[in-house]
């Protein structure tokens, strides 16, 4: 078992954070995992990859993952203005991989599609800030709704496995963060009366686009069992 | 803070029960500072060696530390360290590549003054232009300061050659300051599993008294050349004095030899030895170098690795040995400047099979695949 996670965003959005929930989930799982953010000097908004390598045996690889299993694209200007680390987004991605958009409508050009249907790499777009806003109350759990696309997509850590990981990076507990995620820390947790709250919305969070996943997955195979499906839109109706 | 309890660095190397912990590097320095009785640490923040700081800083507000305060710049910091440890205390301080720099007259006077201090380098980009990447260009410029000079792959290296660090360094035979090099953002933002000593466990104190130069304090006067500087006389003996001291600073780094094989084990980890094509890499190049071995020996290719973590002393009879067997040697850095290749190359008979390179520089990583291709490429060309 082995997977290498490319998160692409905008600072603010949580990248390392999910991806840190990430490595966790999968550590608490009894599996390996490296995890890495990259920044310039830091600031919101400006582009900020995470990296995560997941494997049943020891991970000895550092830095950014250039060939990538999934990549998860936090913001739409990642695409639309280049704001990655790579160029194009995409460059890497493995074939038959997982592309993850935060979007409620395709925006790829038409030469990247086409690009990516020639990988048979399957997108999802996911309306991940409109999800979190509706389920956990606030646009900043945007990452656990991805992160629920991801692990419904790929099943590359449990949910129980997630669960700690919250418990733990939330919940009280010691956790390092640099002074910008300090401060975006005390915005979310202001935003639930109690710590067990915000522990709760966010894995209802991940939960819903987890199930959403899982659901559009049984549709896929019954349509095409291949899974050759190009793109999919994903709909909180759905 | 837990009731601690001393234990010997045998048994806290090779007995003690380890537990994982899911770390950044910059978590896992700090835990080795926490059991390594450290008295004062004295720090000036720069990324990406803030964070460790910043938890260094937590650990004494908990107690782990006696006293601790951020100093002006890293030349004031650099020199502060200086003046705790001749005062006869253990210490902790560490920076970055521009940091290093600013810093830099302080490396070779704390070699020359015999002062055990332990720093840690967190690699980084030098300007210009600015950067706050990794890049390890700074090893090759620390290396010939008369420290003893270390290179971690991973946070669990970085946990244990702290550790290992202090008690080398403060050998009465030996008494140097130690750098531990670690690639920035690499090893110090990477999180990964890491096997911790108990908490409640730390090295036995550094007794000043062992120093092989004397303790300075209020009723002891400075050594000697301190007191009364050879600067200050242009004669026959202080030329003599300078020359011989520079030599005894070198031979004390030699005398660490068997200090690093007892407690380290050995200053190279060597895989498949007697492969036709043999990587020697040090920090996280290593790190690289193991994952492109493999996929070279699934496709059948004859590849093993030698991954160099001591810099300084450099093992030179070792790398000289296992360079006998391969056909080519394949040096991949994370700097322009090639230090390792130019430091294997010159104690190698028969230099002209060492390729030196793939390097990158920059604040990128070294693709394993990069490493891949150009040791196909060169095993073609020649």
């Amino acid at each position: 078992m082995k997977l290498d996670v490319r998160m692409s965003g905008l600072g603010g959005q949580g990248m390392v954070t999910a991806a840190n929930l990430l490595g966790m989930a999968a550590v608490s799982d009894g599996n390996y995992s490296i995890v890495i953010p990259f920044f310039g000097a830091e600031k919101r908004l400006a582009p900020t990859e995470s990296y995560v390598r997941i494997s049943s045996q020891k991970v000895y690889e550092k830095g950014e993952v250039g060939y990538p299993d999934a990549i998860m694209v936090f913001h739409p200007e990642v695409i639309t203005k280049g704001k990655c680390y790579t160029m194009p987004f995409y460059q890497g991605l493995r074939p038959n991989g997982w592309l993850i958009i935060n979007s409620k409508s395709p925006l790829l050009s038409e030469v990247d599609a086409r690009s990516i249907a020639d990988l048979n790499v399957r997108v999802l777009y996911v309306p991940a800030s409109e999800i979190a806003i509706d389920v956990a109350g606030t646009e900043l759990a945007t990452n656990m709704v991805l992160l629920g696309g991801l692990v419904g997509a790929t099943d590359i850590v449990t949910l129980e496995g997630l669960e700690k990981a919250i418990a733990q990076r939330f919940g009280g507990g010691k956790f390092i963060a640099s002074a910008t995620t300090a401060a975006l820390d005390d915005v979310l947790k202001k935003r639930y009366a109690k710590t067990q709250e915000l522990l709760e919305k966010n894995m209802a969070a991940i939960r819903k686009t987890y199930e959403l996943v899982k659901q559009m997955c049984v549709e896929f195979r019954e349509q095409d069992p291949q899974m050759r499906e190009k793109a999919t839109c994903i709909t909180q109706q759905a | 803070m837990p009731e601690r309890k001393v234990v010997s660095p045998e048994y806290m190397f090779f007995e003690a029960p380890r537990e994982k912990k899911y770390l950044i590097g910059n978590e896992a320095v700090a835990e080795a500072v926490k059991r390594a009785n450290v008295d004062m640490v004295i720090v000036y923040p720069i990324t990406p060696q803030s964070e460790a700081t910043h938890i260094v800083g937590d650990i004494y507000a908990q107690g782990y530390v006696k006293d601790y305060y951020r100093g002006e710049d890293e030349f004031n910091v650099m020199s502060a360290i200086a003046g705790a440890a001749m005062g006869g205390v253990r210490v902790f301080t560490a920076t970055s590549g521009p940091g290093t720099l600013r810093a830099f007259e302080m490396f070779p006077a704390w070699a020359g003054e015999r002062l055990p201090i332990v720093c840690a380098f967190m690699t980084r980009g030098v300007n210009a232009p600015l950067s706050i990447q990794p890049d390890t260009i700074e090893i090759g410029w620390l290396a010939d300061t008369g420290m003893l000079i270390f290179h971690a792959e991973d946070p669990q290296d970085f946990f244990d050659m702290t550790l290992q660090a202090y008690v080398i360094a403060e050998q009465p035979d030996v008494h140097l300051p130690v750098g531990v090099c670690v690639d920035g953002f690499f090893v110090t933002h990477t999180r990964e599993i890491v096997e911790l000593t108990p908490e409640d466990e730390m090295l036995p104190p550094y007794d000043p008294r062992i120093s092989p130069v004397v303790t300075m304090d209020m009723e002891t006067v400075p050594v000697r050349h301190m007191k009364d500087p050879f600067v200050m006389k242009s004669n026959y003996i202080s030329y003599n004095a300078h020359a011989s001291w520079q030599q005894e600073v070198r031979a004390a780094a030699e005398r660490a030899r068997k200090y690093i094989t007892r407690y380290m084990g050995s200053p190279v980890e060597v895989l498949y030895p007697e492969a036709e094509v043999l990587f020697m890499a040090s920090g996280t190049a290593a790190a690289q170098a193991r994952v492109a071995m493999e996929r070279m020996r699934a496709e059948g290719i004859d590849v093993g690795l030698v991954k160099i973590k001591v810099i300084r002393p450099f093992p030179e009879k070792e790398i000289a040995k296992l360079a006998e067997g391969p056909e080519i040697i394949i040096i991949p850095e994370h700097n322009i400047t090639g230090w390792l290749a130019r430091e294997i190359k010159s104690r190698v008979n028969n230099n002209s099979k060492i390729y030196g390179g793939p390097r990158v520089f920059g604040g990128m990583t070294m693709p394993p695949e990069v490493i891949v291709e150009e040791t196909k490429r060169v095993l073609v060309d020649g």
